[in-house]
């Protein structure tokens, strides 16, 4: 079955941004993170632990959202998350409103949304093994 | 960046509160980071004025790769040193080049002074100075959570601020960067004060930079990902991090103690990096885009109250500061080192100048050269309760003493006498490493009088079994000091000197699409370093006048006495150098 991408281990992690680097190297050919679909965050400074935001690989019916696209851009993928497909896409930002992890975005000067595509390049440069792509139950 | 035919400069006057952005093609021979800014700082320094006069330049640049490729994470500050009176430089980690990078700006050029305390909040799309006159004498940690709470960006910003210290002036005041980095030496914190600035927050934008060549980018930033997360290259960082040299420099005979009256200490076992890692090691954490994650946090608690009340403090550390709080001063254990630093950082003190100050007044206490009239208490090496009141009195720099003292060793000594055994060199507290001949020449000659501008105590501890050569000594601090300004342009940490050699430097750049020759580098290095030279002679400084306080040249270092005499002329042959060096760009010199 395909994988899909989680952060159990995110305790672990020690902010160094690799996993969005590579994001958005890797996806958009960009040198900058904001087109990173993972973003790795701290609540209260870096007193406090890191978390990360990211596609959580929704499995039920039909994620959140591709329920709401009216174009059908977004539809779900097989093993958790969503596929995009751009010519689909009119930029209406519904997917972003509806996403209750918050793990999609848009930025600035670019139609469609930033969104995980389960690729799983994040995990191999993850210096501590935080992210890893497991087969998903029901979330 | 590197593969952009200008460097983007944002110029901010808070006298008039005015902002400006300049595209400076010129500047590309300069490569970015410390090349940018000691140009930036040759051209807008007032070599007629004060160090804290308003109109004095505060520089910041990010390196031409900037948080792009694996450990280039490292910003450099520029400024006039109010603690040495000449070049100031400073690099820090945390998020800022991150941060900068990605808001678009490869420098900033700060001068004036704002009206009222302030702080500046700097995005892709506005540049604000707001009022913070409600931080005022807010510890440098606490002012950083204020800020998050009224600032949005969460995640994508940095913060750099100071403590109280900072606002009185103190010429040891650092500048703390995103709670565990700080711009620490040569009094940074100071000039933030002198322009009545609190804290800059700067917020990574919205705007997007393409990849030039996405083959060729992704393969060279694997190669490096690999060569820094699988190879021992960086592994001393890494593991016990820097602190592994509390033993190792013990055991040579070059740790710091009691005000350096001993290169040995009897508790180093004690301070050790092994008893941090046991007793203290909570977690590591990285620079944005360092896979390593050296910075170590200690942790401590100190009870408050009856009734297992207790407090607790994260603290990073790293050898200089366990020296400088720890053997230097006799305090033997890692809960009172760790103690005493989260007190400095929340005064914001520069630990390594704090540790010297402390030193100095306890032996010139034990000597009678100070007397209670001045401490106000007695001192004993080793007491870390008066410690913590003695840093107090100097960040209130009520009386005249502790403001003093507060100002560092050169002037604290200048008027209460002592300094014989007062650690400075050119007026900058003494990195913690007396290895010999190489550290102290590096330390006279460097150009930020710091271990780090050529690296001499390593090269007394790799030549240590050979002959003494002064030629070859100086030949290679000499071309270490010179060569070092194209990683600091890159701006690569210092702690991936193994991996970013000139020709891995040159593949970064070619990774980016911009394509340069070992003989570029190296004369991009010399032109860097004579701009250095230049500002340094236009505020006076000569590194043949530079006075080696006896203490550093009576105490052997690794257990081999040094002659007085060898220094000077060790630093004349560097000196020689210079000058022949400064000739060669004389071309370059901006006129007055």
């Amino acid at each position: 079955m395909a994988k899909h991408l989680r952060s159990n281990a995110i305790n672990k992690c020690i902010g160094c941004f690799s996993c969005q680097r590579v994001c958005a190297t890797a996806n958009h050919q960009s040198l900058s993170d904001n087109m990173a679909a993972i973003k790795i965050r701290t609540l209260g400074g870096l007193n406090s632990s890191y978390f990360a935001t990211h596609c959580r690989g929704c499995n039920n019916d039909t994620p959140a959202c591709a329920e709401v696209c009216p174009t059908d851009a977004l539809t779900k993928r097989e093993g958790g998350g969503v596929k995009l497909n751009k010519s689909h896409c009119i930029g209406c930002r519904k997917c972003e409103e509806a996403c209750f992890a918050k793990a999609i975005h848009f930025v600035r000067n670019y139609k469609y949304p930033i969104v995980c595509n389960q690729c799983g390049l994040c995990t191999k440069f993850c210096p501590h093994n935080c992210l890893s792509m497991e087969e998903g139950e029901d979330d | 960046m590197i593969n952009e035919n200008f460097i983007k400069v944002l110029y901010i006057d808070l006298t008039n509160k005015k902002v400006k952005i300049d595209m400076r093609e010129d500047l590309r021979k300069y490569l970015g980071g410390v090349g940018v800014a000691t140009r930036l700082l040759e051209e807008n320094m007032r070599a007629d004025k004060e160090p804290l006069d308003p109109e004095q330049p505060i520089i910041f640049a990010i390196g031409a790769v900037s948080s792009v490729l694996p450990v280039m994470t490292k910003t450099v500050a520029m400024f006039i040193s109010p603690l040495t009176g000449e070049l100031g430089e400073s690099y820090a980690g945390g998020r800022l080049a991150y941060t900068l990078f990605n808001a678009g700006f490869d420098a900033v050029v700060i001068t004036g002074k704002a009206q009222k305390l302030s702080y500046i909040v700097i995005t892709d799309t506005n540049v604000e100075i707001k009022d913070a006159r409600s931080f005022a004498g807010i510890g440098a940690e606490s002012v950083g959570q204020f800020i998050r709470t009224v600032e949005g960006g969460s995640g994508k910003r940095s913060i750099i601020r100071i403590g109280p210290a900072g606002e009185k002036m103190s010429k040891i005041a650092n500048v703390n960067v995103d709670t565990y980095r700080h711009f620490g030496r040569l009094g940074l914190g100071a000039c933030f004060g002198s322009k009545n600035l609190k804290a800059i927050q700067v917020t990574a934008g919205d705007s997007t930079r393409p990849v030039p060549d996405l083959k060729k980018y992704f393969a060279t930033y694997r190669e490096l990902y690999d060569k820094v997360t699988n190879t021992t290259l960086m592994s001393k960082y890494h593991d016990l991090g820097t602190s592994i040299n509390v033993k190792v420099l013990n055991k040579i005979g070059a740790l710091p103690t009691r005000n350096l009256q001993q290169t040995e200490y009897e508790h180093v076992e004690e301070i050790s990096g092994e008893m941090f890692a046991e007793k203290n090691l909570v977690r590591k954490v990285a620079c944005v885009g360092c896979p390593i994650g050296c910075i170590h946090i200690g942790q401590v608690r100190r009870q408050f109250a009856e009734g297992y009340d207790y407090e607790s403090f994260n603290v990073s550390y790293d050898y200089e500061l366990i020296s400088a709080f720890g053997s230097l001063i006799g305090i033997d254990n890692t809960d009172d080192i760790l103690e005493l630093i989260s007190e400095a950082e929340e005064i914001g003190f520069d630990v390594i100048s704090g540790g010297c100050c402390l030193a100095w007044a306890t032996e010139a206490y034990l000597r009678g050269v100070i007397t209670d009239a001045e401490t106000q208490m007695p001192l004993k090496f080793g007491d870390k309760d008066t410690y913590v009141k003695v840093l107090r009195k100097m960040g209130e720099a009520k009386t005249d003493f502790y403001r003093s003292l507060a100002n560092g060793v050169s002037e604290v000594t200048e008027k209460y006498g002592g300094a014989d055994f007062g650690l400075q060199i050119a007026r900058n507290e003494m990195p913690q490493y007396h290895t010999g001949y190489g550290s102290i020449v590096g330390y006279v000659c460097g150009a930020r009088h710091s271990h780090l501008d050529n690296g001499g105590y390593s090269l007394d501890q790799k030549f240590k079994d050979q002959e003494f050569n002064k030629d070859v000594l100086i030949d290679n601090i000499f071309k270490e000091e010179v060569n070092r300004n194209i990683i600091n342009s890159a701006i690569a940490c210092l702690f991936a000197r193994s991996v970013y050699d000139n020709a891995t430097i040159l593949k970064a750049f070619a990774a980016l699409g911009v394509e340069m020759t070992e003989a570029e580098l190296a004369e991009t290095a010399e032109r860097i370093y004579a701009s250095k030279l230049r500002i340094k002679r236009r505020l006076g400084f000569n590194e043949c006048d530079v006075v080696v306080p006896k203490r550093i040249l009576e105490t052997e270092g690794m257990k081999r006495k040094i002659d007085p005499e060898i220094v000077k002329e060790l630093v004349l042959m560097f000196y020689n150098k210079n000058q022949q060096l400064m000739e060669k760009y004389k071309e370059e010199e901006i006129k007055a």
